[in-house]
């Protein structure tokens, strides 16, 4: 991936070869990441493909991959089938007219004042013509089958509810981390970082039965209420952010006689915009994808389920139906994916304070 | 405390003085904590606790007030369920393929994108990064559409280069396959965080490298993944856990049936149906025990490797 240059006096000639070695390099890292990335995408492909096409396209295994109807010509007031038929110039698009066993007349729909031509051999062994017609309803068909918008003010009222708590339980707990002295803190700082990989499994038959006990179950606050106590990978995010931060500012508002509350909110805050609003994407995504949660707590309210539950119960419903089912993947993804787009920069500095610094 | 030897009455005040700040601040520091204490308290330690207490019993949520202290009998129990052995069994076979590809393809696509012939990198880094926001019900959907044997696109090109498609998620065998490309959707943090760590290796190393005639490829191996083993270690820590909490795919796949015949019937599905479908709950904490020591102790002896071949510039 790296070209050697080797070190030989400057000529024009050498300086020429050195930099058609570069542009050849170039050329092939680069088509090689574009070969790449076609493969890795090629289920958006399938789906977004998938989700355009009629019904009956799946039965036809001749059609082609992206959404297409079977082609007709109408003539004489009467439609005909159009058909690839191969002619002594090229493959043409002839629609059928009458058909014979060894022979048949097509009408070329380019040219149909020339009238019938007879064509010499089986109408069967040829392939129907098709042309491009992307199903639109499929969209709106699924929407309401779905009751998507239903399962869409769901998803949103846990993720951003979820989110706050994150955030606002984070900060405090990141600011505690970063900026105080506490007897113990690294000790609490480790079983902070422990959590991480205690398995959820081993919490909860007990919180299950206690939220069942209180009423909890088939109610969002299971799915809430917990966020508003902070956790491991968003603390360690802020508070390494947090300790970038110079000092002097907070110690200069303390002298002022600022409490750390309000050094929290006018100092510290304004400089880590990035970070909080990278927490709140991976809290809102992480909502967004959560499945577990949802199936087990609202297994009995179909009414509050979110997104994830909904599309996967409508899956084994009209698992039989593909152009259904992408439509439904489409819609389930592409908030997520706007505002990946949007944020990416932030998001991706997020990701790598979670992931290098640890 | 060069002052303390000559004035000891001055020592006490001074000291009680930052002492009574020290405290104030200790106060507040707690304050700020107490969220995450609260809920380490109420959310993790004492349901873990319970849990314990609760897998020495025969607990039920139909019937809770009849539960019973049955001692190790769920423990014996767990050790004679032939599923069990099973579910650990269709773990381990998943993991042995996953994690491994899960780490090799991130660390692949880093080096691509860390390559200095690259144009664009920022905009492969989004694109590569892309599937991993797809939410998992809908990556899992697509990707069983893909893998249909008729109409799903991975046969349609396999028929085409002459090769006959298998029946992936219908076969025993096949299913694992297909799981681990499934996963490779979620490989973005992986990807990211190498790269990041890519950049971070000094230059030094590679020019260094090169005047002794080093290749690119032995560069990367000797060089590269070296420096950057502290991100792969932690990524083979995270994909570890991660396997062993195997459930959205494998559930929203098949159902949560374990199709075909048990081949998808993780560990973690297996808890599940043990708590919702047999109502067993007593049962699913001992379950869920045995799931924590086996991770637990995974982990211990993956720490424990990592000394050999896990590269720190300075130790903290």
């Amino acid at each position: 991936m790296t070209t050697t240059t080797n070190l030989l006096p400057f000529s024009a000639s050498s300086k020429y070869a050195a930099q058609l070695r570069r542009l050849i390099a170039t050329g092939t890292v680069t088509l090689l990441a574009i070969m790449l990335l076609s493969v890795y995408l090629m289920p958006m492909a399938y789906m977004v493909a998938t989700s355009l096409k009629d019904k009956a396209q799946f039965t036809e295994t001749s059609g082609p991959l992206w959404p297409a109807r079977e082609a007709t010509f109408t003539y004489q007031g009467r439609e005909y089938p159009l058909y690839k038929v191969p002619t002594e110039d090229g493959v043409k698009e002839w629609a059928l007219v009458e058909k014979g066993r060894e022979q048949s007349s097509f009408i070329d729909p380019a040219n149909p004042e020339a009238g019938l031509i007879e064509w010499q051999g089986r109408w069967r062994t040829l392939e129907r013509a098709w042309v491009f017609s992307p199903r639109w309803e499929n969209f709106s068909t699924a929407y309401r089958l779905l009751d998507f918008g239903r399962l869409l003010r769901n998803t949103l009222a846990i993720a951003l509810t979820g989110t706050i708590g994150t955030v606002l339980s984070c900060t405090l707990v990141a600011y505690g981390f970063a900026r105080f002295r506490i007897p113990g803190k690294n000790i609490i700082f480790l079983i902070l970082l422990a959590t991480i990989i205690l398995p959820p499994q081993v919490t909860l038959v007990p919180t299950y039965a206690v939220f069942a006990r209180i009423g909890w179950v088939g109610t969002w606050l299971p799915l809430i209420v917990p966020h508003f106590f902070a956790n491991a990978y968003n603390v360690f995010l802020l508070r390494q952010y947090f300790l970038t931060l110079p000092r002097e500012l907070d110690e200069a508002a303390m002298m002022d006689g600022a409490s750390p509350f309000r050094v929290l909110i006018s100092v510290i805050l304004p400089q880590a915009i990035p970070a909080l609003t990278a927490v709140s994407l991976f809290h809102f995504f992480w909502a967004w994808n959560d499945f577990f949660g949802p199936l087990i707590y609202l297994a009995a309210e179909p009414e509050l389920q979110p997104i994830s539950v909904g599309i996967q119960v409508f899956n084994f419903i009209y698992g039989r139906e593909p152009h259904m089912i992408q439509a439904t993947a489409i819609m389930a993804l592409a908030l997520p994916v706007v505002l990946f787009f949007l944020s990416q920069r932030v998001f991706m500095q997020g990701v790598v304070i979670t992931g290098v610094e640890k | 405390m060069a002052i303390a030897a000559h004035t000891p009455t001055l020592v006490q005040s001074v000291r009680r003085a930052p002492s009574r700040l020290a405290l104030r601040e200790a106060a507040w520091g707690l304050l700020f904590l107490s969220p995450w204490i609260i809920g380490f308290l109420a959310f993790t330690a004492l349901p873990m606790i319970a849990s314990l207490v609760l897998s020495f019993t025969d607990f039920d949520l139909v019937r809770p007030e009849e539960t019973r202290f049955i001692g190790l009998e769920n423990y014996f129990h767990l050790l004679n369920d032939s599923l069990v052995i099973e579910s650990l069994l269709v773990t381990i076979r998943f993991a042995l393929i996953a994690i491994p590809l899960g780490l090799a393809v991130p660390l692949g696509l880093a080096a691509l994108l860390n390559s200095r012939h690259l144009l664009g990198r920022d905009v492969f880094r989004t694109l590569f990064y892309l599937p991993s926001i797809v939410p998992l019900v809908a990556g899992t959907l697509i990707f069983a559409g893909v893998f249909n044997t008729q109409t799903g696109w991975i046969n349609l090109a396999l028929e085409s280069v002459g090769l006959p498609g298998p029946d992936w998620l219908n076969s025993k065998t096949w299913i694992y396959p297909a799981l681990a490309i499934i996963g490779l959707w979620g490989i973005g943090n992986a990807m990211v965080t190498m790269l990041a760590g890519m950049q971070g290796v000094p230059s030094e190393l590679y020019d260094a490298a090169r005047v002794d005639g080093a290749g690119p490829v032995r560069m990367f191996f000797n060089i590269t993944v070296p420096m950057i083993s502290p991100v792969i270690f932690y990524n083979l820590t995270l994909s570890l856990i991660g396997t062993f909490q195997y459930f959205t795919v494998a559930y929203v796949l098949k159902n949560g049936t374990g199709d075909p015949g048990n081949a998808t019937l993780f560990y973690n599905l297996y808890l599940y149906k043990v708590m919702f479908t047999y109502n067993n709950m007593g049962y699913a904490a001992a379950l869920a025990w045995l799931l924590f020591v086996i991770v637990l102790m995974l982990t211990v002896i993956l720490f424990g490797t990592a000394r050999r071949w896990v590269y720190y510039e300075a130790e903290r």
